[in-house]
C-alpha cells in the first residue's frame, strides 16, 4: 500500500468540467452499465479526466462525483487507492513510467532509471527545469518479454537501452514524442523473439512476416541484439522471400557477394534475414548451418540437444575471426587478469575471450565500439557488453578494485 | 514441439489479419451457431472432458467453474466477467490475445455466456493496456456490425460484450476485488463465501475466468474436448501461451503443449539460457507468486501444475523467469516484496503490514545487515502473513521469500557474514524492522 495525497491546494485550479468530446465518451461509458450502477463508470471518467487535464485534480473528483450522485469520499477513495491516477501536475510533455519490477530489473531496468534520474530529476514525480517532463518507477506493466520498457502516455516502448530511452525523452522534450514508433525499439516483432519466430511459420504467416512492418525503425541506432549474426549485409531485398532463404547453403552465394558490397540500407526484413542460408565469405558452407538465428538454431538444438559447451564453436561459425574488428589479440601473459571480475563475464565468457587472446583488463578497457560489437557478435551476447559496460568496468579495474569500489559503489563480485 | 495446426491463437504475433474477416479465414467464428446449439449441458461436459484448468495462476478446472452457475435464473441477471487484469509480473499472455487475436476471446465469451446462462459480459482490461483495449473494442465492434453481437444476433444467444478497464491495482486480478472495481469501488477483495457464481457483480450470479480460459474455449468445442486432453499429461492437460522472460537469448510469447520438459521449451523458443545451461541460476516458473525452484530442479521439469507442486512451486499463469549466474537472486526477491508491499490493498492487517515488514528486512538482506536468527524469523513472518488473509495476495508476497530462504539460504548467510566482517568500516546502523 502506499500513502497518496491530493495535490497541495496552491496548485489544485477551481473548477473543472469534461470537454464536449469527453462529454461524449462520458456518455459513453455510462451506457455500459445496468440502471442504477453507473457508479461502475468511476475510474473511466477518472481516467477521462486525467486524459484532458493530464493530472486528477479535486476539481475533477468533485464533478465525477455529482455527475455520477456518489458521494464525493467514495471518488476520492478510487482516486487515491489506483495509482494509475496522478495525483500532482506530472511532466507536461512527457510523464516517463520505468517498469522497474524483477522481469525488468533482471533485463536493465535499473539503468533505465539512472537515464531518468540524470535527465529529468532526482526524485520521482518531480517536474524537470521547465515541468516538460517527469518520471516515476511503476510495477509490472506486463510486457515482460520485451524488458525492459518503459510507457510515456498510452504507449509502450520496449526492449530499450538506455541510450535508446534517452533519445526517446528527448524526443518528447523537443515534442516530437509522436516521431518515435512505439513498441519494440530493437528489430523484433511484438513478443515474437528477436530474429524472427520459430512458431507459425505457415505460408499465410510468412507472407505477413515478409511483409514490411513500416515501423519507421530506420535511422535510430539499433542494439547489436537484433543484428543477424551472419557476415551477410542487412537491407538485402533479395532475400526477402523467405522460400528463397529458407535452404541453408543454398547457391545464392554469388549473389550474397554482390549484395556484400552494397552498403547497409536501414531496416531489414529480420525474419528473411535471419533464415537466410548465405554463405558469408570466407567461411565453409557447412558452418552456415550454423547460422546465427533462431530458426536454425532450432534445428541444431532440437535434434540432439546442444550442449552449453558447442556454444562457442557455434558462434565462432557467424562472427568471422577475420573480421578487422576484431580486437587484437596479445599472448598469454605471466599473470593474466581475472575477467571474471567484470560483471558480465562468467568462467565460460572468460575462457573464449582468453581464446580470442584477450587476458587483461586494459585490452578490454581499449575496445571502440566496432570492437564491442564484434565480440558482442562473437559472444552472441545482444548488446550486453554495453549494457554492462564493461569497459568502463575494465577501465576501473585495470586500475585496482579500490578504484572499482570507488567508480561503481561496490566490489566487483 | 505443437505443430501449427494444433495451435489456437494462431496470429499471436499480429503479423496476419487481425479484423473479423481474417479472424473468420482463420477459422475463428465457425459453426458459433451450432455450438450452441448443442446445448448448455453439452459445452460445460466438453469442457470438462478438455481437462481444461484455468489459466489465471490457480488452475481450476474452467468447466467445474461454469458448471456451479444457477441452472435456472431466479430473477437476477448472470454475468460472465472476463479477468483481463493481467498484472502478475513476468505474465504478458492477455496482452498479445487482446492486440493480435481478439476474436477468440469475444468468441469465447458468447459461447461461456451461453453455457452460464449470461446475456452480459464484461471484460476488465488493466489500465496499462491501452491500446490493447482500443483492439479489443475495435473487434467488438466489427463483431455488433457483423450481427455477431446484440440482440437476436447470428449466434442465436442475445449477447452484449462490453468492456471496462482498471487503473493500476495489482489486486484487482483477484476475482471479487475485481468485482468490487467493476462495481466502482476500491479493489478490495471480499470475503467468500458468498461464492461469485451466487453473488457476484451487482450482486448477481457471476463467474470470472482469465482471458486465455475463455478464448480457448471455442477451439476446444470446434475440435472436441478429447483433441485439447490430447496434449500434455493426465490432469494438465491442453496447449498454454508461455511467456519467458529474464536471462534467456530470445525472451518471447508463445504456445506450448503442457508437460513440455524445461529445458525444451527453452531451447526450441528461446534460443536457450544466455551464457549456456551451465549460466542457469534459477527459475520463477508461473509468475512472481510462486517460489523459484533452482536450476538443477527445473531443467528436466514436465511444466505443467502438478510436476512443479511436486518441487514446491506452481505452474501460475506460465510466466517464465529466468535468472542466470550474474543475477543478484537476493535483489530480485527483494524487489518481488516491494511489489507486494505496494500492491497490498492495505484491508487485512497480516497483509498490510507484514508486506512493508518482510520487504524492509528483505532490503537489509540484500546488504547483509542482518542477523542470521532473522531468517528465521522473516520465515516464521511469512508463514503468519500466508493463509491469514482474504484473499491470496499475502500467500503470494510470502512464497517467493520463502522460496528464496529454502534455496539459497547460504548465500544470504554468506552476505551476512561478509557484512558483519567488514562491519568496522561501516558506520553503525540504526534501523528498526518496523
Amino acid at each position: 500500500m502506499s500513502v497518496r495525497r491530493l495535490a497541495e491546494g496552491n496548485v489544485q485550479p477551481a473548477d473543472f468540467a469534461f470537454s464536449a468530446e469527453m462529454t461524449a465518451e462520458v456518455d459513453k461509458w455510462v451506457a455500459k452499465y445496468p440502471e442504477g450502477r453507473q457508479q461502475s463508470a468511476v475510474i473511466p471518467l477518472l481516467m477521462l479526466a486525467q486524459e484532458q487535464e493530464g493530472w486528477v485534480t479535486k476539481a475533477a473528483i468533485e464533478h465525477i462525483a455529482e455527475t455520477l450522485e456518489m458521494p464525493r469520499i467514495r471518488v476520492l477513495e478510487v482516486a487515491t487507492f489506483y495509482t494509475q491516477f496522478m495525483l500532482q501536475p506530472v511532466g507536461t510533455k512527457a510523464h516517463v513510467q520505468v517498469c522497474g519490477t524483477t522481469p525488468c530489473m533482471l533485463r536493465g531496468a535499473e539503468d533505465l532509471k539512472k537515464v531518468c534520474q540524470n535527465r529529468i530529476h532526482h526524485d520521482q514525480f518531480a517536474l524537470s527545469d521547465g515541468g516538460k517532463l517527469s518520471w516515476e518507477e511503476v510495477e509490472c506493466q506486463g510486457a515482460c518479454v520485451n524488458a525492459p520498457m518503459v510507457m510515456i502516455g498510452k504507449d509502450t516502448y520496449e526492449d530499450l537501452t538506455p541510450e535508446r530511452l534517452e533519445e526517446i525523452i528527448d524526443a518528447f522534450e523537443a515534442g516530437k514524442g509522436d516521431t518515435i514508433t512505439p513498441g519494440p525499439q530493437i528489430d523484433r516483432i511484438y513478443s515474437a523473439p528477436v530474429g524472427g519466430p520459430v512458431t507459425l511459420l505457415d505460408d499465410e504467416s510468412r507472407k505477413a512476416a515478409s511483409a514490411p512492418r513500416g515501423n519507421g525503425n530506420g535511422p535510430q541506432e539499433m542494439t547489436k541484439a537484433a543484428k543477424p549474426e551472419t557476415a551477410a549485409p542487412e537491407g538485402d531485398d533479395t532475400l526477402a522471400d523467405p522460400d528463397e532463404a529458407e535452404g541453408p547453403g543454398r547457391t545464392k552465394a554469388s549473389k550474397a557477394e554482390v549484395d556484400a558490397k552494397t552498403e547497409e540500407s536501414g531496416p531489414t526484413m529480420k525474419v528473411a534475414s535471419t533464415a537466410s542460408g548465405v554463405k558469408p565469405k570466407k567461411k565453409p558452407v557447412e558452418k552456415s548451418v550454423g547460422n546465427g538465428n533462431a530458426t536454425m538454431n532450432l534445428a541444431s538444438t532440437a535434434s540432439g540437444r546442444a550442449k552449453p559447451g558447442e556454444k562457442p564453436a557455434e558462434a565462432a561459425g557467424e562472427t568471422s575471426l577475420d573480421d578487422k574488428n576484431r580486437p587484437a589479440a596479445i599472448d598469454k601473459p605471466a599473470n593474466p587478469d581475472d575477467l571474471k571480475l567484470i560483471s558480465g563475464v562468467g568462467p565460460k565468457i572468460e575462457n573464449t575471450l582468453n581464446s580470442l587472446g584477450i587476458y587483461t583488463f586494459e585490452q578490454v578497457a581499449g575496445w571502440k565500439k566496432a570492437e564491442r560489437e564484434w565480440v558482442d557478435g562473437y559472444l552472441k551476447f545482444k548488446g550486453r557488453i554495453d549494457r554492462d559496460d564493461w569497459v568502463k568496468q575494465a577501465k576501473a579495474l585495470s586500475k585496482g578494485v579500490d578504484e572499482y569500489v570507488r567508480v561503481f559503489g561496490k566490489k566487483p563480485r | 514441439m505443437l505443430a501449427d495446426k494444433d495451435r489456437i491463437f494462431t496470429n499471436i504475433y499480429g503479423l496476419r489479419d487481425k479484423s473479423l474477416k481474417g479472424a473468420m479465414a482463420r477459422g475463428h467464428w465457425d459453426g458459433t451457431k451450432g455450438l450452441i446449439e448443442k446445448g448448455k449441458d453439452w459445452i460445460i461436459s466438453e469442457m470438462k472432458a478438455s481437462g481444461l484448468r484455468g489459466r489465471g495462476g490457480a488452475g481450476f478446472p474452467t468447466g467445474l467453474k461454469w458448471s456451479f452457475m444457477p441452472k435456472e435464473s431466479d430473477g437476477r441477471p448472470h454475468y460472465l466477467v472476463v479477468n483481463a487484469d493481467e498484472s502478475e509480473p513476468g505474465t504478458c499472455k492477455d496482452r498479445d490475445i487482446m492486440r493480435h487475436d481478439p476474436h477468440t476471446l469475444i468468441e469465447g465469451c458468447v459461447i461461456a455466456s451461453f453455457a452460464m446462462g449470461a446475456h452480459v459480459a464484461y471484460i476488465y482490461v488493466r489500465g496499462e493496456y491501452i491500446r490493447e483495449r482500443e483492439a479489443l473494442q475495435q473487434a467488438i465492434d466489427e463483431c455488433y456490425d457483423a450481427g455477431l453481437l446484440g440482440k437476436n444476433n447470428k449466434c442465436g444467444w442475445d449477447m452484449d460484450v462490453y468492456v471496462h478497464h482498471g487503473a493500476g491495482a495489482y489486486i484487482c486480478g483477484e476475482e471479487t476485488a475485481l468485482l468490487e472495481s467493476l462495481e466502482g469501488k476500491k479493489g478490495q477483495p471480499r470475503l467468500k463465501p458468498p461464492f461469485p457464481a451466487n453473488v457476484g457483480l451487482y450482486g448477481c450470479p457471476t463467474t470470472v475466468n482469465n482471458v486465455e480460459s475463455i478464448a480457448v474455449a471455442p477451439t476446444i468445442l470446434r475440435r472436441g474436448g478429447a483433441w485439447f486432453a490430447g496434449f500434455g499429461k493426465e490432469n494438465n492437460t491442453g496447449t498454454k501461451l508461455f511467456c519467458v522472460s529474464g536471462h534467456v537469448n530470445n525472451p518471447c510469447t508463445f504456445e506450448e503443449a503442457m508437460s513440455v520438459p524445461f529445458r525444451e521449451l527453452i531451447d526450441t523458443h528461446c534460443g536457450g539460457i544466455r551464457g549456456g545451461w551451465d549460466n542457469l541460476l534459477a527459475v520463477i516458473p508461473g509468475g512472481s507468486s510462486v517460489p523459484m525452484v533452482p536450476a538443477e530442479e527445473i531443467i528436466d521439469c514436465p511444466m505443467d501444475f502438478d510436476s512443479l507442486r511436486g518441487l514446491k512451486s506452481g505452474l501460475g499463469t506460465a510466466a517464465v523467469i529466468v535468472m542466470d549466474k550474474s543475477t543478484d537472486v537476493v535483489k530480485a526477491i527483494a524487489r518481488l516484496a516491494y511489489f507486494y508491499k505496494h500492491e497490498s490493498c492495505g484491508q487485512c492487517t497480516p497483509c498490510r503490514e507484514g508486506t512493508g515488514w518482510m520487504w524492509r528486512v528483505m532490503e537489509r538482506m540484500v546488504t547483509g545487515n542482518a542477523h542470521k536468527r532473522e531468517i528465521d524469523m522473516l520465515l516464521d513472518v511469512t508463514k503468519q502473513v500466508e493463509g491469514h488473509t482474504i484473499c491470496a495476495l499475502g500467500d503470494a508476497a510470502a512464497w517467493p521469500i520463502q522460496g528464496l530462504v529454502r534455496h539459497f539460504r547460504p548465500e544470504i548467510e554468506r552476505r551476512i557474514d561478509e557484512f558483519s566482517h567488514n562491519a568496522h568500516q561501516t558506520k553503525p546502523v540504526l534501523e528498526a524492522a518496523e
